[in-house]
């Protein structure tokens, strides 16, 4: 999979929606990150124009916020968590695992865009510790050989799919 | 509701959900479609149980039994024994560990009886989705008391009455909060909810918020009265999609009944509420950063004063209040501040939800009375330690907390004596650590979590922390010297004096509170380069020790890079070359046989 084309008419529309509400820089960078799966470098400046403020603010709040990514994302994400609980129960060695099977490091995407590897503070999800996320999927009771599982799952459908 | 024959109290929280309560409500709706039972049995999908270790969990009501880890498979049997011929299925329902008793009934499960359910009183008892449900058991009578017969002044003083500390982790008294701002002169004031739930291990907000949405609106409808204020905002995690749609659904819910809106209840007072969605930054939780965040800012925190109750969101007067602490209030109003002083202790009134995880059995959400010990709701709520191990420490306040060890269990949970012991009550985050817990280790996880989410602000919450981290590291590596310890002391102070928010003042709590129980786990890691509870990798040889060795073989079962070689009557050996420090082998050996 390469990066999609980005759809400038849709951006557009979701700039127009937000445009004379107020407050509106957060709530429209949320919808633009849903829409593409990460915030365009280049739609920063149209942004900033139409709510009549500077590139760098849009750029400053997009890097504050975890929640924002200028860079395209995996087709699966994976979120390792890293909260108390999890940690407690081995979450570190989780991840260093993770990290080696996909030959990813943090926030790091692999080439074919197939795996982003991220951490989260806590997926609330504290009684099956430890967790991870694919995508929306919950997993838990993690241990090496259910990770490998796991991602052989979705490695798997790549396969798949062709 | 009252029509049918039995009500099957199905969990649908985000836990039980995880552990597939989704599919197995599929199966049961089908199969009492199939018996013909779909008239008389009515299943009611409701919110966190708190039950969450056993899940996915179901109540069957009028009768009161309670059945655990359930699976679609079981749905035939269930069916027809149970809802059919009467007979309760025995397998399905707790066990008590200890006595390997079967305990049918929920309200005799140990997890339950000690328990005071005041904020979570609705908790797996209706359906959050139906605000029909809510009124039928009193809900918005509170706000239809402070609304219709009572004066703000009168609300606010009930709630002074009622000792109520905010639950968010400052434990600021709420009442006066809200005298605060109810003093401020402004025409536009706000009340804002803080659902931005950040510390990590933490869940009680994202529960109340899934299981009893509405009682947090009431609150906030109460408090906007109390305070006059005309607008209301509930900041919630994006990572909490339940909540966020239960919410929405709520509020539109709220506004046909005419309970929010113009006009509410004909009482001539106007109070709408909107959700905003964080963007994922732990700071936002702080008061000041949260609303510079809703603004569409860096979600930094600025000095007080000025205070929120003066110059809060768009420098109008606000009350900003967390979503337990709103959960409580219609309860208040309704049954007086009296009622909800009559249990706790002199300084902490109430009840307060903890989320109780880590190494312990009983792993869900409670709710306590205050001033039960940290031993009554570890042993007899948690139900103790699993695996045989024994207790170390456990972890109150987040980041900004501290790990409490065994000789201070019978501390009663209470603001200030939790303090005495070297940590916060915070928002409610209990994590159980047993014997296979490095000290050392812990202080370096928070410190890690504080280096990423310091806002950058202030120099020492982002250089002092980073410092502060790099000298641990080195601990943890076998690098340390024994003067670091002095180091982390110092640097300490300076860090917890001088920084601007919660946050920073906060940072080094974790390592004060493992240097003054857990000194000897430092020099363990600095003299000897041993780490006791064997968890800090560069201190591991990854060598089985052939004394400790049983010949059990599991440690060979686990591996998953095919390091260890093993045969039956033989010792396992480690193969370094081949091991890839995975760690499972520490966790699965029962004899602690690897070094
Ligand atoms: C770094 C930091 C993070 C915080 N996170 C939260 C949070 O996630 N939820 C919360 O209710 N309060 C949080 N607080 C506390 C809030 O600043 C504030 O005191 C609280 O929401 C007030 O409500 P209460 O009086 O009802 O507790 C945090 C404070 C700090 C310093
Ligand atoms: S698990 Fe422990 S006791 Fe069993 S073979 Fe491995 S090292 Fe020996
Ligand atoms: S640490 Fe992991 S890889 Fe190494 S021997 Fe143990 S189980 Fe195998
Ligand atoms: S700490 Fe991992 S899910 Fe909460
Ligand atoms: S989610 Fe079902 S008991 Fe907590």
């Amino acid at each position: 999979m390469e990066p999609k084309e980005i759809d400038w008419n849709q951006l557009t529309v979701i700039i127009e929606k937000y445009k004379d509400q107020n407050w509106s820089l957060i709530p429209l960078l949320q919808n633009v990150q849903e829409t593409f799966g990460y915030i365009p470098p280049e739609s920063i400046e149209p942004i900033a124009d139409a709510l009549k403020i500077y590139p760098s603010q849009v750029q400053g709040v997009i890097t504050f916020y975890s929640g924002f990514s200028l860079k395209q994302k995996g087709r699966y994400v994976l979120k390792v968590c890293r909260g108390t609980a999890c940690h407690v129960k081995g979450s570190r060695s989780i991840l260093r695992y993770v990290k080696k099977e996909l030959d990813l490091e943090e926030g790091e995407t692999s080439e074919d865009y197939q795996f982003t590897l991220e951490t989260v503070a806590c997926l609330g999800a504290c009684f099956l510790a430890p967790t991870m996320m694919v995508n929306r999927d919950y997993f838990g009771k993690l241990n090496p050989t259910k990770v490998s599982s796991v991602l052989g799952q979705y490695g798997k459908k790549k396969e798949d799919d062709g | 509701m009252e029509k049918n024959r039995l009500q099957l109290m199905l969990c649908g929280g985000s836990g039980c959900q995880a552990n597939g309560s989704r599919v197995f409500q599929d199966a049961l709706e089908k199969e009492l479609k199939r018996t013909h039972l779909d008239q008389e049995i009515k299943i009611i999908e409701t919110g966190c149980n708190g039950f969450c270790a056993v899940g996915p969990v179901m109540l069957v009501q009028p009768e009161g039994i309670f059945y655990q880890k359930l699976n679609a498979k079981d749905v035939p049997e269930l069916v027809e024994e149970h809802f059919l011929k009467g007979r309760p299925v025995k397998r399905l329902q707790y066990v008590e560990p200890a006595s390997e008793k079967t305990i049918p009934k929920m309200d005799d499960i140990p997890f339950f009886t000690h328990q005071e359910f005041r904020v979570m009183r609705n908790k797996g008892m209706i359906d959050p989705e139906i605000i029909d449900e809510y009124i039928a058991r009193d809900g918005y009578f509170g706000a239809a008391k402070a609304l219709t017969e009572m004066t703000p002044e009168q609300v606010i003083s009930e709630i002074k009455k009622s000792g109520l500390r905010g639950r968010g982790g400052a434990g600021f008294p709420t009442g006066l909060k809200w005298e605060f701002a109810s003093r401020s002169t402004n025409d536009t004031k706000y009340v804002l909810c803080n659902a931005d739930e950040g510390d990590p291990g933490a869940f009680m907000d994202r529960s109340v918020l899934e299981a009893d949405p509405h009682a947090v609106l009431e609150g906030m409808i109460i408090a906007a009265r109390a305070i006059n204020a005309n607008k209301g905002y509930i900041y919630c995690r994006t990572e909490y999609p339940l909540a966020l749609h239960r919410l929405d659904l709520a509020i539109k819910q709220a506004r046909d009944y005419g309970l929010l809106g113009e006009n509410i209840l004909k009482s001539g007072f106007n109070f709408d509420i909107e959700i905003y969605q964080g963007a994922g930054a732990f700071v936002c939780g702080e008061e000041t950063a949260l609303m510079r965040s809703i603004e569409g800012k860096r979600g930094m925190p600025r000095p007080r004063p000025p205070f929120p109750a003066n110059q809060g969101l768009w420098e109008k007067p606000t009350v900003l209040n967390n979503v337990e602490t709103l959960a409580n209030i219609a309860q208040i109003i309704l049954n007086g501040g009296e009622w909800y002083a009559s249990i706790g202790t002199e300084t902490s009134k109430g009840t307060k939800v903890f989320a109780l995880t880590g190494a312990v059995n009983n792993i869900g959400l409670v709710e306590v009375p205050m001033g039960i010990t940290l031993r009554q709701m570890i042993f007899d709520i948690g139900g103790g330690i699993p695996k045989k191990r024994k207790f170390k420490a456990v972890q109150l306040g987040g980041p900004s907390g501290g790990c409490i060890p065994t000789q201070c269990l019978d501390t009663p949970i209470d603001y200030e004596e939790i303090v005495k012991v070297g940590a916060i009550m915070g928002s409610g985050g209990v994590i159980v650590m047993d014997e296979k817990t490095c000290m050392v280790d812990m202080a370096r996880f928070f410190l890690d979590f504080i280096q990423d989410e310091s806002c950058g602000k202030c120099t020492p919450c982002r250089e002092g922390t980073r410092r502060l981290l790099e000298i641990i590291e080195k601990i943890c590596q076998g690098k340390g010297e024994l003067k670091d310890i002095q180091t982390l002391e110092e640097l300490s102070e300076v860090i917890k004096n001088s920084s601007l928010c919660g946050l920073g003042q906060t940072a080094p709590n974790p390592v004060l509170s493992t240097l003054r129980y857990f000194k000897d786990e430092y020099i363990a890691h600095i003299v000897e380069k041993r780490c006791p509870a064997k968890r800090c990798v560069a201190l591991l040889k990854f060598k089985v020790n052939p004394d400790l060795c049983k010949k059990c073989g599991l440690c060979f079962k686990t591996c998953p890079a095919d390091a260890i070689t093993w045969q039956k009557k033989e010792v396992a050996v480690i193969d370094n070359e081949k091991c890839i420090k995975c760690m499972s082998c520490f966790e699965v050996c029962r004899f602690n046989a690897i070094d």
